[in-house]
C-alpha cells in the first residue's frame, strides 16, 4: 500500500516524564511500527507532553527540568519533539484540552500549508512532500499511553466520562502494553471502552523494558547506575543539577492529586 | 588510591553479543554497584570478549562486527572496554581459557597473544598460595615491586549461563569448578527468576555458592539479541534498545537478515562438538 492514501497520524503522550528514560521513547517508536504495519497510517509527528507542576505529584520535580530533560533525549530523534504549552498553562490542564490544543495546532498548520502549495505552481511542488499527496486528508491525533494507563480510566472521579468519551471516541488511543497485560479485558469490562473499542489500538510489547521513572529517581538517591536505562545527556543533566533527591520525593507529600482536588471542590462547593 | 582493604575485580562478560545491547551493558552497572556495595570490592575493570566464529551458533555475524559494534557502544564508558584476543582466536575457546587469560594479563604487565596464558597457574584441585580468591581482605603486600595484590577475574553473566551448566557436553565439569574456585561468578537475574532454585538443586553449585553473587534485576529489562534481531527482520525500531551507535552501524552494514541469521543452520555447537568427541576419545 503506498503512503499515498495514508491517514496523516500524530502521537502525544501525556505524563510526568519524572525523569524521562528510554522506555518512555520506546512507546513512540513502538506506537509508529504497529500504526505504520496497519497500512492506513503514516505517523508523522510524536509529541510529548510533561504534566504542570500543578498537578501535585508526590515526587514531581519542576516542569523546567523535566522539560529540559525530555529535549535532551529526544535531541537524537527526526520525529519526536516535546512540547512545553501544558507545562507551561495557569493550572492542571485535563489530557482532553492537552490534545484539544495539539490538534488544533496541527489542523493550522495544515491549513496553511494547503493555501501555501494551492498557490504554488505545480512544478514547484516538491515530489518528496507528503502532503503534497496527502493534502486530502486530514490529519488525526491519538493519545498514546501504556496499559496501565487504561487502568486509570476505572479510578473513581480521576476522569470526568465525557472527557474519557472525546478522548477515546473523538481522538482515539494507542496503547502499548507487555506481555503478561490484558488491557482487552480492561476494555471488555468498560462499556464505554467497547464502545470506542475500534478506536483502540493495543501494541504489545515483546521486549520487555519496564524501566520506571520511580525506580529510577529511587537508584539516582541510592547513587546506583541508571545508565542505558535512561539518555547519557538525562544522566549528567540530573547530576549537574542534583535534582533527585531524598527533599525533592517528599514533594507533594500528603497532597491530592489536582484532578481529585477539583472533584471534590465540585461536589463539594466552598460556602 | 588503592583501598588496601578491598578486594579488586575485573568483571569479564563472555557472549555472542550478536549484536550487543543495552541489557549487556546494564549487567556491568548492575554488578559493579552490588559489589561496591558489600564494602569489599572495588571493580576497577570491565571486559566484555564477544565468542569467536568458531563458536558455530545459528545466526552469528562476524566476529569483525561484533567486535566493532561493542567498541562503539563502550566508547564512552570510562570503565568497560572489549578485548578482541577471545574472537581472534581460530578455534573456539572455553570460557575458563578466556578467565585465565585475562587473569594472567593482570599478573604481568605485558600480555602476549599466547595461548600459554589461558593453562591454570597449578593444577585445579591444589591449594594455591597466592589464592585471590579469599574473601578475608587482601593484605596490600608493599615489599617487592613485582608483587602486588591481584585483582579477582570474575565472570558476569545472566541467569540463562549459569542455569546452561546442566546442558549435557556444553560445560565440562572440572571448568565449572575452576571457574567457581578460582574465579567467581557474578550473575544478574530477574525477580522470580529460578536461579536459587537451580544453585540448590546442584550439589557442585551449592558446594561453591559463596563465589556466586547473585545480583537481582529489579528494572526488567529482556532486551535480548535474538529479539534484536528479529525486530530489525521485520523493519521494526530498535531504537533506545542498543547505543545509537550500534544502531547507525547495523544500519549501514545491513548486518542483520534472514540470511544471516540462517548461518550455521544445523551446524553443531563447538562445545558440544569438542566435548562430545573428546569423550570418545
Amino acid at each position: 500500500v503506498g503512503m499515498k492514501s495514508r491517514i496523516p497520524l500524530i502521537l502525544v503522550a501525556c505524563g510526568s516524564f519524572n525523569p524521562v528514560t528510554n522506555m518512555h521513547m520506546r512507546l513512540f517508536e513502538l506506537a509508529r511500527d504497529h500504526l505504520h504495519q496497519t497500512g492506513q497510517y503514516q505517523v508523522i509527528e510524536g509529541i510529548m507532553s510533561p504534566v504542570n507542576d500543578d498537578y501535585g505529584k508526590k515526587g514531581l520535580v519542576s516542569a523546567r527540568h523535566r522539560v529540559a530533560m525530555a529535549k535532551l533525549a529526544l535531541e537524537t530523534s527526526d520525529w519526536i519533539r516535546v512540547d512545553p504549552w501544558e507545562s507551561e498553562q495557569g493550572t492542571w490542564t485535563e489530557t482532553v484540552k492537552v490534545l484539544r490544543h495539539h490538534y488544533n495546532e496541527s489542523l493550522r498548520l495544515f491549513q496553511s500549508k494547503k493555501e501555501f502549495m494551492k498557490n504554488k505552481q505545480p512544478i514547484e511542488r516538491s515530489t518528496e512532500d507528503s502532503l503534497s499527496s496527502q493534502h486530502s486528508v486530514l490529519p488525526e491525533l491519538k493519545l498514546l499511553c501504556g496499559a496501565d494507563f487504561l487502568q486509570t480510566f476505572k479510578m473513581p472521579n480521576l476522569w470526568k466520562e465525557e472527557d474519557i468519551k472525546e478522548i477515546v471516541g473523538k481522538f482515539g488511543l494507542v496503547c502499548i502494553s507487555r506481555a503478561g497485560s490484558d488491557p482487552a479485558r480492561c476494555i471488555n469490562e468498560s462499556d464505554l471502552l467497547t464502545k470506542f473499542q475500534h478506536n483502540i489500538f493495543l501494541v504489545k510489547e515483546w521486549i520487555q523494558n519496564e524501566i520506571s521513572a520511580t525506580q529510577i529517581r529511587s537508584a539516582l538517591r541510592r547513587g546506583l547506575s541508571v545508565k542505558y536505562l535512561v539518555p547519557d545527556s538525562v544522566i549528567s543533566y540530573i547530576a549537574h543539577h542534583s535534582i533527585y533527591t531524598e527533599e525533592s520525593e517528599r514533594k507533594n507529600e500528603g497532597d491530592l492529586l489536582q484532578p481529585l482536588k477539583l472533584h471534590n471542590a465540585a461536589v463539594n462547593p466552598p460556602n | 588510591m588503592e583501598d588496601p582493604e578491598k578486594t579488586e575485580v575485573v568483571l569479564l562478560a563472555c557472549g555472542s553479543f550478536n549484536p550487543i545491547t543495552n541489557m549487556h551493558l546494564r549487567l556491568f552497572e548492575l554488578a559493579k554497584d552490588y559489589l561496591h556495595e558489600t564494602g569489599k570490592y572495588k571493580v576497577i575493570k570491565g571486559i566484555i570478549s564477544p565468542v569467536g566464529d568458531a563458536y558455530k551458533k545459528k545466526g552469528l555475524i562476524s566476529a569483525n562486527h561484533r567486535v566493532t559494534m561493542a567498541k562503539l557502544a563502550t566508547k564512552n564508558s570510562d570503565w568497560v572496554e572489549v578485548d578482541d584476543w577471545e574472537s581472534s582466536q581460530s578455534e573456539w575457546l572455553e570460557t575458563l581459557k578466556v578467565l585465565r587469560y585475562h587473569h594472567q594479563k593482570l599478573l604481568s604487565p605485558d600480555p602476549t597473544n599466547s595461548l600459554q596464558d589461558a593453562l591454570p597457574l597449578a593444577r585445579p584441585g591444589r591449594k594455591r598460595k597466592q589464592e585471590p580468591n579469599r574473601h578475608d581482605p587482601i593484605k596490600k603486600k608493599n615489599q617487592s615491586p613485582d608483587i602486588k595484590s591481584v585483582p579477582q577475574v570474575k565472570l558476569l553473566c545472566g541467569s540463562d549461563i549459569l542455569e546452561s551448566f546442566g546442558i549435557p557436553n556444553l560445560w565440562k565439569l572440572e571448568d565449572i569448578v575452576e571457574i567457581m574456585e578460582n574465579h567467581g561468578i557474578v550473575c544478574i537475574s530477574r525477580i522470580g527468576n529460578s536461579v536459587e532454585k537451580f544453585i540448590y538443586e546442584s550439589d557442585i553449585l551449592w558446594k561453591h555458592k559463596n563465589n556466586i553473587h547473585l545480583v537481582e534485576e529489579w528494572i526488567t529489562n529482556d532486551i535480548s539479541s535474538t529479539k534484536i534481531r528479529r525486530a530489525l527482520r521485520r523493519g521494526h525500531s530498535i531504537r533506545y534498545l542498543v547505543p545509537d551507535v550500534v544502531r547507525a552501524y547495523i544500519e549501514k552494514h545491513n548486518l542483520y537478515s534472514s540470511e544471516s541469521e540462517d548461518r550455521n543452520a544445523g551446524v553443531v555447537l563447538a562445545p558440544l562438538q569438542k566435548n562430545a568427541s573428546d569423550s570418545k576419545n
